[in-house]
């Protein structure tokens, strides 16, 4: 009886309009919309805390520390301190697109998040083609920062776009190649439908996949060691270069709020989403997005910065023909095994990402091709 | 082989900044915590000992800076030299120490503070009454290793760890 209860709460959550609620569809569409936007702004000011400390010690610093308990409220005073400074733009400026650019940016990131599902049916939208929606929306945002580029009338500003325009151009090809893998195994679209398919989390039978999406991740938003847009070695602050307080801060917040996103991204697909024991599963939700999160802040912190061909290189000769094989080998296993993978398969998937990033590493790509090396 | 190329060099890297982690952090906070300086330390500021100066000044010759001004008048019923004005610019001092070295007389020194910090570049000019000894201008011990004796030792950062795990 309760299994059949559950069964029958399964399909009431499933469909997109929850009937039993009143004023229905507008209640849903209300409480979601609230949920998605505090969930990401709290998010962003636990991302900027833990990334802050934790980089702060694993450089052997200890990160801010004065504000509050732990230096806990260093987010709030860093968007007090932001909020009033003065707004400058410059005089040559296209200041509607100016304008219009951090707006652009950031809405993208805060749709991103109307397909991923917290829990069990929770969730803004069930879009039967979920995924798609996230890799189209997910574009959207280099407008926003291609706008800003091109409005500050600065060469820093535009060089940096120009590099996003690039990076995001190259680095969604092997991305979305890893998601077909996965889309592959789950036979849906749906990102519920996705988790409800993680009886094994995908990262285990798909070891290539998550490696090429979690690198082709950091690269589309822009994280260190592709942060090529931002590199304040080479061109300033990049895009926002000529941006300052509010808009400045808008944009702050679409860098963190894309990482928290893509990190969800990461966790829906190949750690399980919301499944795991004994703890509430929008619990196990954002445990697993802090550990995506974290695992990028340790990148970060641990690689250095590449050459803007190098990244190029790197999408095109590494990333690309991997994610092409990666796709047929999954395409032949989910022919073999049309029902459910074997758990032998695990072994032999690792076993096989270890063969061909060490041969590709071997004979077809290096990350200093070319170059002298001591 | 060369397994450097193959993420090896990664996965080392990686290792380096997780133990980093979980590792004491080697800062200090510097307005409630102080180290101990060096004993050796050549300070923001000079000292001066009235009783031992003769007013030769050496150390106005030694400055490569000119900060030293040095006014003397002869007294005649004592057969010495009466300093009148003595007083360092130390907007100028650049911390050398030559003064101090070339004393001939031990009357001068370098100071142990380095939390000398003026709103004004006026105040940074010291004067004769302002240059003696005293229990808030202590003398470093650059130069002279008894006076170094007595000084504190060095704290180094290693052995100071804050924020224990």
């Amino acid at each position: 009886m309760a299994m059949l209860d559950f069964n029958i709460n399964r399909q009431v959550l499933m469909s997109a309009v929850p009937p039993d609620w009143p004023g229905g569809f507008w209640w849903h569409w209300l409480f979601f919309t609230v949920v998605i936007i505090a969930f990401v702004l709290t998010m962003v000011m636990a991302a900027i805390y833990i990334e802050r400390r934790g980089m702060g010690r694993m450089q052997s610093r200890l990160g801010p520390n004065r504000t509050g308990p732990f230096g806990l409220l260093q987010p709030v005073a860093d968007a007090i301190k932001v909020l009033l400074k003065e707004n400058i733009v410059p005089t040559k400026a296209d200041k509607l697109v100016h304008w219009l650019a951090p707006v652009v940016a950031f809405a993208p990131a805060l749709m991103l998040f109307a397909v991923i599902p917290f829990q069990d049916g929770a969730l803004l939208a069930d879009l039967n083609i979920g995924i798609l929606y996230i890799v189209a929306i997910s574009s959207v945002s280099t407008v926003g920062i291609f706008m800003a580029g091109w409005s500050s009338s600065n060469k820093y500003s535009l060089l940096g776009a120009m590099r996003n325009v690039a990076a995001i151009v190259s680095y969604e090809i092997p991305l979305v190649l890893a998601i077909v893998g996965v889309v592959l195994i789950a036979g849906s679209l749906s990102l519920n439908q996705i988790v409800i398919a993680q009886d094994i989390p995908f990262i285990l039978l798909q070891p290539l996949g998550f490696f090429l999406f979690f690198a082709a991740g950091c690269a589309e938003i822009n994280r260190s060691p592709f942060d090529l847009m931002e590199a304040d070695s080479e061109i300033v602050a990049g895009f926002h270069t000529e941006y300052s307080g509010m808009k400045f801060a808008m944009f702050y917040l679409v860098e963190y709020a894309e990482a928290i996103a893509i990190s969800a991204i990461i966790t829906t697909l190949f750690l399980g989403g919301w499944r795991g024991p004994l703890l509430p599963p929008w619990l196990w939700f954002v445990i697993k997005i802090v550990a995506v999160f974290f695992a990028m802040v340790w990148m970060r912190t641990t690689l250095p910065r590449i050459r803007i061909d190098q990244l190029m290189a790197f999408a095109w000769k590494f990333l690309l023909p991997l994610a092409v094989i990666n796709l047929v080998i999954t395409a032949i296993q989910v022919l073999a095994w049309p029902d459910t993978l074997p758990w032998a398969l695990i072994i032999v998937n690792f076993a096989i990402m270890a063969a061909l990033v060490l041969l590709w590493s071997k004979f077809f790509f290096k990350l200093g091709w070319g170059r002298i090396e001591v | 082989m060369k397994f450097e190329r193959y993420g090896i060099g990664i996965a080392k890297g990686l290792t380096v900044t997780i133990r980093h982690l979980f590792r004491h952090p080697t800062v200090s906070q510097y307005p409630e915590q102080r180290l101990n300086t060096s004993r050796r330390i050549r300070g923001n500021e000079l000292i001066w000992d009235q009783a031992k100066c003769t007013g030769c000044g050496t150390c106005a010759k030694a400055c490569p800076q000119g900060a030293i001004e040095i006014v003397t008048s002869t007294n005649l019923g004592e057969n010495k030299y009466t300093v009148d004005t003595y007083q360092i610019d130390t907007g100028y001092c650049i911390q050398c120490g030559l003064c101090v070295e070339a004393c001939p007389y031990e009357a001068l020194y370098l100071g142990y503070a380095y939390e000398c910090a003026k709103y004004r570049r006026g105040e940074l000019v010291q004067t004769k009454e302002m240059m003696l000894e005293s229990p808030e201008r202590q003398v470093s011990g650059y130069f002279y290793p008894k006076r170094a004796a007595r000084l504190p030792k060095q704290t180094l950062l290693l052995e100071r760890i804050t924020e224990k795990k």
